[in-house]
C-alpha cells in the first residue's frame, strides 16, 4: 500500500496571495495600517505639519489649554504640544523600527545558525537567550540605558537587545524541522556549502515567521521607548518624546490635564495599530487557522 | 512526581548561576569607576581607594566573581551604598506592597480573562467574541503608564475616589486596600488582556480537535465536554503564559508605582539607578533573579500536575 | 572490471544518552557491516521492512550521514576519505532521488533556480546556458519548459518527483541512489516515475542503488538484490533467483507475504511470525532465528557466516 506523503506545513508562495486577501479582508487590520501610515506620515512631515517650533519656548504661554494657536495647548515652557507629539512620533519611530531591525537581523541570524548546527552549540545558546528571556524587557532596557546614558543610539541598544532572545527562538523554531527536509539533504548531495544552505534555502522558508513577530514587537518596543523615557531614561530633552511629554504631564497633572492625555492617546494610537497590523498578518499567515 | 520536582530543580541551578554571571557581568560592564562617581569629582585619590578596596573592587575580577556568587548563594545579597543598610531588609521593607500589587493584578486578570477568553472562544466571531477581541486589544496596546494616568485623572483627581499617593499603612487593611484599587486594576487589566487572547486561543484550538469531535459524537453533552475535556487542556498554555507575564507585571510594576506613587521593588531600582548605588543594584537584581527562577519552577510545578505527559518526560 | 560502486563493512551506530540521575546509553546499530557492489548501469536493489537500515546504508555512502567504520569506494576512488574539492567531484558523479516529493523540492525556489543552482555551485554552466540545460533536463524528464518558472506547489506529487529526477541528473552523475523513490506516489504514477527511471538508465547507462520495501517494484527494476534485516544483508542475488527461490528464511518469508496479483500463481498467505525486533537490542545469534520456522541450536549460538552458492548467498545455516 502506498501512502501519501503529508501536505507542507509550511506556506508556500500562491497561497500568498490568499494570505494577503485575508490580511486585507479583516477590518481590523485595515483600520490598523490606517493608523500606522497616518502616524507614520505624520511624523515624517513633521517639519512642515507642525504650527511652531518644537523646542521654541514661550513663557507667557506656559500651560495654557487647547486654543486656536495652540490647538492642543502649552506645556511648562510653553511648547506647542502638537508640534511636539508630531516630532515626538519620529523619535518612537525611528528607535523602535531601528532597534526591531537590528534584532531580527543579530537574533535571527543567532537562532538560524544555532538551530541549523544543533547539538552542544544549539542548547548553550539557547540557554543563554533563555537567561536574557527571563528578564523582562523594561527591566532589562531600563539597566541597560541606566548603565549606558540615555541618548538615541544607546536607547536603540537596549531596545534591541531585548528583542535578540524572542528573534532568536522564533527564527531557531522553524529551523529545526526545515533541517529535516528533504530538500536541504539534496542540497548537501549536491555539495552546497552550509552557507548556501542557510541562506539561499532555509532564511527564505523562515521569513515570514519572522516578519510577523517583527510587526507585533514593533509595538512592545514603541511601548518600551515610551515607558523608559517616561521613567527618565530616554532621549534627554528639550527633544520632544512621547514618553516624556506624558512625564511633564504628570508632574503638572493638576494644573494642565492635557498635557498627559494628548501624547497618551497618541502612544496608544501607534501601538494599537500596530497591534492590529501584526495580529492580521499573524492571523493572516497562520498554517492553523488556515484551514477554517 | 518527587523525582520530576528533584530534577525541575537541579536543572533550575546552572540557569540560576548563568543568571547571576549575566548580572555580574552587566554591573561590571559600567564605564567609568564607581568610586570615582559615588565619591565626585572633589574626592581624594586617597579616598577613592578607600572606597575602592571596601567594596572590593581592586581585587581581580574572578575573585570578585567567586564572592560574589557565593554571597548570593548563600543569602547575603550586600548593603547599599547610600543606606548602609543591607539590601534584603530593605527589599522586605517593600516586598509586601509589590506583592499586594503582583497578587491582585494577577487575580484580575485571571478572573477577569480566563471567563472571557472561554466564553468568546464557546462563540466564536458573534458579537461577545468581537467586542472581547477588541478590548483585549486595547488593552494590551495601553501602555501602562498611559492608563495608569488616565484611571489616575479620572477616578482620583476628577471623581475623588481613590488617594493620588499610594503609600499604604500596612498594618490597616482598609488603607491598604484603598490605595491597591486603581494601581490593581490598571495593571490588572493589562493582564486580563493578554489572558482572554491566550485563553480564547487556547480554547478554540482544543477544541478543534479530534477527540473533542469524538466525544460529542458519543453522545456526551456539549457542557461536560467543554469542562472536562476542552478546559484542561486550554490550561495548559494560560498557565505557561501567566508564568511568563509574572516578568512582564513586575516590569510593569515599576511604571505603576510611579504614577501611583506606591513603594515597591520597582521605585527602588529606579532610585538605585538614579543614585548609582551598584551594589543596591546587583543585590536587586540578584534577588529578581531568584524570584524569577522560584516563579518557572512553580510554573513547572504545575504543569507536571496538570498534565500528566509532563512527569514522565 | 572494476565494480562503480564497492562498500565493504559498512557501520554505522547511532547513540542516544538519556537519563536523569544515572543516563542510560543505548546503541542503536542501524546498519552493522553491510557489503556490497554494484557494476556500471546495474541496477542493484535494497529491500526489507522498516528499520532494517537500508536508508541508512544509501545515505552513508554518499556520506549524508558520516559512516562510522568500512570503506566506501567509487571508481576506485575512496569515497570515505575525500575531501573538498576530491568530495565535491565524487559529489558530481553520485546522486540521490528521495522518497517525499512534497518536501524535496525548496518552496521558495522556481523549478528553474533549483535545477540551475547546482550547475552554478559546480561551474558547469550558468547564465542562458544553465536554463537551456535545464529545460533539456526537464524535456529529459517528461516535464513542459514552462516548468522552470513555476513554483513546486503547483506540481502534482508524479511531477515533483521528476523534477527531483531532474535535479539529480544536473550535475551528469554515473550513479544514482533512489530512496523509496515511488512509494509516497499513487499507484499509475508509480509506474510512469519507473519507466522514467529505466528509460534514463538505459540511455545514459546509470548505475542505481534502489532501495524500497515493495519488492514488487524490485522485482520489475532491479538487476540484482540484497535483502536487509536489523543492519545487514542476509541475502544477495539476482532479482528472479532470489524471488523465486529464496535462500534465507527471512527473504522466503518476504517475498511470500507480498501478495502476487494473479489468482492461480496465489498461494495461501504464510503466517508471518513476530515483529522485527528492536535495532538496539537484537537477539544473539542470527538475528532472525526468534522468528525462523527453521531455527536450529547452532542459530541461536553464533551469527552465520557467509555461504555463496554461485553467484549467490545468504547468510543462514541451511545454504
Amino acid at each position: 500500500m502506498t501512502t501519501r506523503a503529508a501536505a507542507p506545513a509550511f506556506m508556500p508562495v500562491a497561497p500568498l496571495r490568499r494570505a494577503v486577501a485575508r490580511f486585507l479582508a479583516n477590518p481590523t487590520t485595515g483600520i490598523g495600517i490606517i493608523l500606522c501610515v497616518l502616524i507614520a506620515l505624520s511624523a515624517i512631515l513633521a517639519p512642515w505639519l507642525s504650527p511652531h517650533d518644537p523646542i521654541e519656548q514661550d513663557v507667557i504661554a506656559q500651560l495654557s489649554p487647547p486654543s486656536a494657536r495652540h490647538p492642543l495647548g502649552t506645556d511648562y515652557f510653553g511648547r506647542d504640544v502638537l508640534s511636539r507629539i508630531l516630532w515626538g512620533g519620529r523619535i518612537s519611530l525611528i528607535v523602535s523600527l531601528s532597534a526591531i531591525a537590528a534584532a531580527i537581523v543579530i537574533g535571527g541570524a543567532i537562532g538560524m545558525i544555532s538551530g541549523y548546527v544543533g547539538g552542544r552549540f544549539d542548547t548553550f545558546v539557547m540557554q543563554v537567550m533563555d537567561v536574557l528571556l527571563s528578564f523582562p524587557s523594561l527591566i532589562l532596557g531600563l539597566v541597560v540605558v541606566a548603565l549606558l546614558g540615555p541618548d538615541l543610539v544607546n536607547l536603540v541598544v537596549a531596545i534591541g537587545l531585548t528583542a535578540i532572545a524572542p528573534f532568536a527562538r522564533i527564527a531557531r523554531a522553524p529551523v529545526l524541522a526545515l533541517k529535516q527536509r528533504a530538500f536541504v539533504e539534496a542540497g548537501r548531495a549536491l555539495g552546497y556549502s552550509h552557507a548556501r544552505i542557510l541562506f539561499v534555502h532555509i532564511l527564505p522558508n523562515i521569513l515570514s515567521e519572522v516578519l510577523v513577530m517583527g510587526s507585533l514587537w514593533m509595538a512592545t518596543a514603541v511601548r518600551t521607548e515610551a515607558s523608559l523615557s517616561f521613567i527618565g531614561l530616554g532621549v534627554k530633552p528639550p527633544t520632544p518624546t512621547w514618553g516624556g511629554m506624558m512625564r511633564d504631564g504628570f508632574e503638572n497633572i493638576l494644573d494642565a490635564p492635557w498635557l498627559a492625555i494628548f501624547p497618551g492617546i497618541a502612544i496608544l494610537l501607534l501601538v494599537l495599530g500596530l497591534n492590529m497590523v501584526g495580529d492580521g498578518l499573524r492571523d493572516a499567515t497562520d498554517p492553523k487557522l488556515r484551514a477554517e | 512526581m518527587i523525582g520530576f520536582v528533584v530534577r525541575r530543580l537541579v536543572a533550575a541551578v546552572p540557569t540560576l548561576i548563568a543568571v547571576l554571571t549575566l548580572v555580574f557581568v552587566i554591573v561590571r560592564i559600567v564605564p567609568g569607576d564607581p568610586a570615582l562617581v559615588i565619591l565626585g569629582d572633589q574626592a581624594t585619590p586617597e579616598a577613592i581607594a578607600a572606597l575602592r578596596a571596601r567594596l572590593g573592587l581592586d581585587r581581580p575580577l574572578h575573585e570578585q566573581y567567586l564572592d560574589f556568587l557565593l554571597a548570593s548563594l548563600t543569602g547575603d545579597f550586600g548593603t547599599s551604598l547610600v543606606t548602609g543598610r543591607p539590601i534584603l531588609s530593605e527589599v522586605a521593607g517593600v516586598l509586601p506592597h509589590t506583592l499586594d500589587l503582583t497578587a491582585a493584578a494577577m487575580l484580575i486578570g485571571v478572573v477577569i480573562g480566563v471567563p472571557v477568553g472561554i466564553w468568546a472562544a464557546l462563540h466564536r466571531n458573534r458579537a461577545i467574541d468581537v467586542a472581547a477581541r477588541i478590548l483585549s486589544l486595547l488593552g494590551l496596546s495601553f501602555p501602562v503608564f498611559v492608563s495608569g494616568i488616565f484611571l489616575l485623572l479620572l477616578f482620583a483627581l476628577h471623581w475623588r475616589l481613590f488617594p493620588v499617593i499610594g503609600n499604604a499603612n500596612l498594618s490597616d487593611p482598609a488603607d491598604r486596600l484603598h490605595k491597591l484599587v486603581l494601581p490593581a486594576i490598571t495593571l490588572g487589566l493589562v493582564m486580563a488582556a493578554y489572558i482572554t487572547r491566550v485563553t480564547r486561543s487556547a480554547m478554540l484550538q482544543v477544541l478543534s480537535e479530534d477527540f473533542i469531535r469524538t466525544a460529542r459524537a458519543k453522545g456526551v453533552p456539549w457542557r461536560a465536554v467543554v469542562w472536562k475535556h476542552g478546559l484542561r487542556n486550554a490550561l495548559i498554555p494560560v498557565v505557561t503564559v501567566v508564568g511568563l507575564y509574572v516578568g512582564i507585571l513586575i516590569g510593569n510594576s515599576v511604571l505603576t508605582e510611579i504614577v501611583f506613587n506606591r513603594p515597591g521593588l520597582g521605585k527602588i531600582i529606579v532610585g538605585a539607578l538614579n543614585q548609582r548605588d551598584y551594589s543596591m543594584l546587583q543585590g536587586l537584581m540578584v534577588i529578581y533573579c531568584f524570584l524569577i527562577v522560584v516563579v518557572n519552577l512553580i510554573t513547572d510545578l504545575t504543569y507536571g500536575l496538570i498534565d500528566p505527559r509532563v512527569k514522565h518526560a | 572490471m572494476t565494480p562503480l560502486l564497492e562498500v565493504d563493512g559498512l557501520v554505522k551506530h547511532f547513540t542516544v544518552t538519556k537519563g536523569f540521575p544515572r543516563p542510560v546509553t543505548t546503541t542503536v546499530r542501524a546498519v552493522d557491516g553491510v557489503s556490497f557492489s554494484v557494476r556500471r548501469g546495474e541496477a542493484y536493489g535494497l529491500v526489507g521492512e522498516s528499520g532494517c537500515g537500508k536508508s541508512t546504508v544509501a545515505r552513508a555512502v554518499l556520506r549524508l550521514i558520516e559512516p562510522d567504520a568500512g570503506t566506501v569506494r567509487f571508481d576506485g576512488a575512496d569515497v570515505r576519505a575525500a575531501r573538498g574539492e576530491a568530495l565535491a567531484r565524487l559529489r558530481q558523479r553520485m546522486q540521490i532521488i528521495f522518497q517525499d516529493p512534497y518536501s524535496s523540492l525548496n518552496p521558495r525556489q522556481t523549478i528553474g533556480q533549483a535545477l540551475t543552482e547546482p550547475m552554478r555551485v559546480h561551474r558547469l554552466a550558468s547564465g542562458r546556458a544553465a536554463r537551456d540545460r535545464a529545460a533539456a533536463l526537464l524535456d529529459e524528464v517528461g516535464m513542459p519548459p514552462s516548468a522552470l518558472d513555476r513554483y513546486p506547489h503547483e506540481f502534482s506529487g508524479g511531477q515533483r518527483q521528476r523534477i527531483g529526477i531532474a535535479r539529480a541528473l544536473t550535475v551528469e552523475p554515473e550513479l544514482l541512489i533512489a530512496d523509496e523513490p515511488v512509494s509516497a506516489l499513487d499507484v499509475s504514477v508509480q509506474a510512469q516515475v519507473l519507466l522514467l527511471l529505466r528509460d534514463l538508465q538505459k540511455r545514459r547507462n546509470l548505475a542505481f542503488v534502489f532501495v524500497s520495501h515493495d519488492l514488487g517494484v524490485v522485482r520489475w527494476f532491479c538487476d540484482r538484490v540484497a535483502v536487509m534485516y536489523l543492519g545487514r544483508i542476509v541475502e544477495e542475488g539476482e532479482v528472479s533467483a532470489v524471488f523465486t527461490e529464496p535462500l534465507h528464511p527471512y527473504a522466503r518469508m518476504l517475498r511470500d507475504a507480498s501478495p502476487v496479483p494473479d489468482p492461480v500463481g496465489r498461494g495461501a498467505l504464510p503466517r508471518i511470525v513476530g515483529e522485527i525486533p528492536s535495532a538496539a537490542n537484537p537477539p544473539s545469534g542470527c538475528h532472525f532465528h526468534p522468528r525462523c520456522p527453521h531455527v536450529q541450536d547452532a542459530c541461536r549460538a553464533a551469527y552465520p557466516s557467509w555461504r555463496r552458492r554461485g553467484e549467490r548467498g545468504a547468510a543462514c545455516v541451511l545454504v
